[in-house]
C-alpha cells in the first residue's frame, strides 16, 4: 500500500503498456464494456485483489491485440483482459 | 468413549495448497463421488488424530468469496452454511492461506467468519514464506482475527504436526464454539472493506520483503512472452504427443505379445470349442486390445497432471485466450480441451472451472471433436493397413502425415462449430471476463502426480474391465451364435445374428461405402470407440491367437477398398461413438436435450464427411 500519486493523470489499466506501473485510484465498471454487471464485475476485481490504494504493475501482455494483461496486484499475478481492465482507474 | 466423527473442512483460494493438505493428511483414505444432483466431485478422507479422535475431511473448491459464481464455488459456500443436501455442517473449518501470498485468503476468512463457524487459519507454504524472507507474527495475527492460526507444509513429511495438534485442542472444546450464522452475501462496499480489514491485518502482522519470486519472474519472461511464449506452448504440446507416440510404443508392443501369449496359452491349454473361442477371442483379445492403451493414457495425464502442478496451465489459458477467443472460446477452455485429447470425459468434466455457463457448454459440444486416446488404435490400424510408409518431399512419412491430419482435422472442426456456435446461438454476447490468478511456479510434487495419475490409470483399468469386457463378449456371442447348420461351406459367422443385425443396417451405410461387417463393428464401437479394432477382428473371423492389430490389418487390405477405408478414418474424426462421453454431457449439462444436439450433431458431420471422402475418393480411381 502506498500514497496515491496526485502529479500523474487518471488512466484506466486497460490503456496501459507493458512495463507501466502506478496506484489503483478507484474502480468505475460502468467505464468497462464487460459482460458481467457493474456490481457483480466489480466485486470480482475487488475479490482479486483490485482494491484502492494497491500498488499495479503491467508484466506481460497478449500477442493478439496486446491482449489480455498480467497485472502484479501487491503481491500476486492476476491475468485479465483490457476489456476489464478498463474498469480500473490508476495513476 | 466413542466420540462422533469429527467433521472438517478445507476452504481457500485456489492454489493454496488444500489438495496437498488433503493427501497429506488422509493418505491413501479417500474416496471420490459427486455431490447430490450436481456434478462437482466431491473428495472426502479420513484420518485419525493423535489423541485417536476419529476425522473425516473434504476437500472444498477453491475460491475467493462466498458469493458463489460457479457451481463449484456454490459447493463451497452451501458447505460451510451447512445447506448442502445430505452433508453435516462441517465441526471446524479450515481455512487453507498460501503464506506468501495472504490478502486474498484474509479477506475470505473475514467474510468466513460471519457464518459463524469454528474456524482455523492453516498457514500453509510455511517454508517457502521462510525462504523468501517473509515473517508472520502467529500470535498476533491469532488475536486480530480472533482464532487459531498454525503453520503447515503440507508438501513436507511432518508438514502438518501441529494443525493435528490443535485439531486435538479444539475438538476437545468444540460444541461451546458455535455461534449463529449472521453471513449474507456482502455488497461491494462491504467487500472493500473487509479487504481494507484485511490489509490491515496484514501490515500489523506480517513483514513483507517485497521480494517477489525471482524464478517466477524468470521463467515468466519467456513463457509469457507474446511469441516465445507460444513458441515454447507448441514445443511442450509436440513432446507431449512424441512421447504419447513414440515413447509409450515399447511398452504397448510389450502389452500386446503379453496378451497375445496368453491368448496362445489357453488356445494350446483348452480343448477347441466354445469355451476357447470365447476366452481367447472374446475375453483376452477384446480387453487386451484396450488395455495396451494404458502407457498412453498414463503419458497423456502425467503431462497434464505435471503442467498443472508446475502451475503451467493457467499460463497456457493466458497465452491462448485471444487466439481460441477468435473461435468464441475461452481461454479457459485450453485446459479441458486438451484434456480431451486423452479423454473427452476428464476434459468435459474439466469444463467446470469456466463459471460462464455458455461459454462453458460450447466447451462441453466441442470437446468430443478432439481426438481422444481411444481413436488411435482405430487409426493406427486404418492407417497401417491402407497407407504405404513412404516419404514425401524428401523427409515427411506419409503415415505420419495422414495421422496428424486426423489431429489437424478434429480441432479444425471444433474450431469451426465454436465458431458457429457463437456465430448463430450467442450473436449478442459480449465474451465472458477473463480473471485468472497466474500462482507462482511450484516443483512438482511426486507424490501428488503419483496420486493423480494412479487415481486415472484405475478408472480406466475399471473401464476396460468392465465396459469394454461386457461389450466385448457380447459381440463374441452375436458373432458365434447361431452356429452354422452342418455342412455349411461359407464362414461361420454369415449364420450369426451379427450378421443379420449388420446386413439390416448395410443400406443405411452403403452411400459412405461401409459394409455390413462394419455395421457390426460399430454398434459396440458406441460403448468405448476402441473396441471397434477387436470387433472387426472377431466378425472377421480371425482365429488362432493372431489378434495382433497387423493380421486386423492385412485382413481389411483385402477386404477394403481405399475409399472405405478413408471414410472410415473420416467417420471416426466425427462420429458420437462414445456412451460415456454422452451419459457426461448429460450430466454436466443436466439435460437430455444438450447430450442430443451433441449426438446428432456429430452423427450428421460423421455421416457427411464420410460420404464426400467416399465419393471423392471413389472418383479418384480409389474404390
Ligand atoms: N513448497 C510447498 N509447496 C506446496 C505446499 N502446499 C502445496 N504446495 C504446492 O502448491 C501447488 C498447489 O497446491 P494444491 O494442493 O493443488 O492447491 P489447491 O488448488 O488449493 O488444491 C502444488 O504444486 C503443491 O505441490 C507447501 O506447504 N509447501
Ligand atoms: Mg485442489
Amino acid at each position: 500500500m502506498t500514497d496515491t500519486n496526485d502529479t500523474r493523470p487518471h488512466m484506466p489499466l486497460g490503456l496501459a503498456h507493458r512495463g507501466y506501473t502506478g496506484v489503483i485510484q478507484h474502480l468505475s465498471a460502468r467505464e468497462a464494456g464487460s459482460a458481467l454487471s457493474d456490481i457483480e464485475l466489480e466485486s470480482r476485481l475487488i475479490e482479486l485483489g483490485f482494491v484502492e490504494g494497491a500498488r499495479v504493475e503491467i508484466l506481460h501482455e497478449g500477442l493478439v491485440g496486446r491482449d489480455p494483461i498480467a497485472v502484479r496486484v501487491d503481491s500476486i499475478t492476476i491475468a485479465v483482459r483490457r476489456r476489464e481492465a478498463m474498469a480500473i482507474i490508476v495513476a | 468413549m466413542e466420540l462422533p466423527l469429527l467433521h472438517l473442512a478445507l476452504v481457500g483460494t485456489p492454489n493454496s495448497g488444500k489438495t496437498s493438505l488433503f493427501n497429506a493428511l488422509t493418505g491413501s483414505r479417500q474416496k471420490v463421488a459427486n455431490y447430490p444432483g450436481v456434478t462437482v466431485e466431491r473428495k472426502e478422507g479420513f484420518f485419525v488424530t493423535p489423541l485417536g479422535r476419529q476425522v473425516s475431511l473434504v476437500d472444498l473448491p477453491g475460491t475467493y468469496s462466498l458469493r458463489g459464481r460457479s457451481p463449484d464455488e456454490e459447493i463451497t459456500r452451501d458447505f460451510v452454511l451447512g445447506k448442502a443436501s445430505g452433508e453435516a455442517v462441517p465441526d471446524l473449518v479450515l481455512c487453507v492461506a498460501d503464506s506468501t501470498n495472504l490478502r486474498l485468503t484474509i479477506r475470505l476468512l473475514l467474510e468466513l467468519k460471519r457464518t459463524g463457524r469454528p474456524m482455523v487459519l492453516v498457514l500453509n507454504m510455511f517454508d517457502i514464506a521462510a525462504r523468501r524472507g517473509i515473517t508472520v507474527d502467529v500470535e498476533r495475527l491469532a488475536k486480530e482475527l480472533g482464532l487459531p492460526v498454525v503453520t503447515s507444509i503440507a508438501v513436507r513429511k511432518g508438514g502438518t504436526a501441529d494443525l493435528l495438534k490443535l485439531t486435538d485442542e479444539i475438538s476437545a472444546r468444540l460444541a461451546a464454539e458455535a455461534e449463529a450464522n449472521s453471513w449474507r452475501a456482502l455488497s461491494v462496499a462491504e467487500l472493500r472493506a473487509t479487504q481494507r480489514e484485511a490489509d490491515r491485518i496484514i501490515a500489523d502482522c506480517v513483514s513483507l520483503p517485497s521480494r517477489p519470486d525471482t524464478w517466477t519472474a524468470r521463467i515468466d519472461g519467456i513463457v509469457l512472452h507474446p511469441v516465445g511464449g507460444l513458441i515454447v506452448l507448441a514445443l511442450i504440446l509436440f513432446v507431449m504427443f512424441q512421447a504419447v507416440f513414440a515413447w509409450a510404443q515399447p511398452l504397448m508392443e510389450l502389452l500386446n505379445s503379453g496378451f497375445d501369449a496368453l491368448g496362445e496359452l489357453v488356445h494350446a491349454t483348452l480343448p477347441s470349442g466354445l469355451l476357447q473361442s470365447f476366452l481367447q477371442n472374446g475375453v483376452i483379445s477384446g480387453v487386451g486390445s484396450v488395455i495396451v492403451f494404458l502407457p498412453q493414457i498414463i503419458i497423456i495425464f502425467l503431462f497434464i497432471l505435471l503442467l498443472e502442478d508446475f502451475g503451467y496451465m493457467a499460463r497456457a489459458a493466458f497465452l491462448m485466450d485471444r487466439i481460441m477467443g477468435g473461435a468464441g472460446l475461452h481461454g479457459r477452455a485450453f485446459i479441458p480441451l486438451l484434456s480431451s485429447f486423452a479423454c473427452a470425459i476428464p476434459g468435459i468434466m474439466a469444463t467446470r472451472v469456466i463459471d460462464n455457463k455458455r461459454d462453458r457448454l460450447t466447451t462441453i459440444l466441442i470437446a468430443p471433436l478432439m481426438t481422444c486416446s481411444a481413436r488411435i488404435p482405430v487409426y493406427t490400424l486404418i492407417i497401417s493397413a491402407f497407407i504405404p510408409a513412404k516419404d514425401v518431399w524428401g523427409f515427411i512419412n506419409l503415415q505420419g502425415l495422414v495421422m496428424f491430419g486426423l489431429y489437424a482435422t478434429g480441432i479444425a472442426s471444433a474450431l469451426a462449430v465454436s465458431f458457429l456456435i457463437k456465430f448463430f446461438m450467442l450473436r449478442d454476447y459480449a465474451p465472458a471476463p477473463f480473471m485468472l490468478e497466474l500462482p507462482d511456479y511450484k516443483m512438482p510434487r511426486l507424490k501428488s502426480i503419483a496420486i493423480g495419475v494412479y487415481t486415472r490409470a484405475k478408472m480406466f483399468l475399471v473401464r476396460a474391465g468392465t465396459t469394454i469386457f461386457s461389450m466385448m463378449v457380447l459381440i463374441w456371442f452375436l458373432a458365434s451364435f447361431p452356429q452354422p447348420p452342418a455342412g455349411a461351406t461359407e464362414p461361420a459367422i454369415d449364420f450369426s445374428l451379427a450378421a443379420i443385425i449388420g446386413k439390416a443396417l448395410e443400406p443405411l451405410l452403403a452411400p459412405v461405402g461401409f459394409n455390413w461387417q462394419i455395421a457390426v463393428a460399430l454398434i459396440p464401437g458406441m460403448a468405448a470407440r476402441e473396441v471397434a479394432v477387436a470387433a472387426l477382428g472377431t466378425v472377421y473371423a480371425i482365429e488362432g491367437g493372431k489378434e495382433a492389430a497387423e493380421q486386423i490389418g492385412q485382413v481389411l487390405a483385402t477386404k477394403w477398398s481405399l475409399a472405405t477405408a478413408l471414410s472410415m478414418l473420416a467417420w471416426y474424426i466425427f462420429a458420437p461413438q462414445c456412451a460415456s462421453t454422452l451419459a457426461v454431457i448429460r450430466r454436466e449439462t443436466g439435460s437430455w436435450t444438450w447430450m442430443a444436439v451433441t449426438f446428432t450433431y456429430m452423427l450428421v458431420l460423421a455421416y457427411a464427411a464420410s460420404l464426400v471422402t467416399y465419393n471423392v475418393a471413389v472418383a479418384l480411381g480409389a474404390g
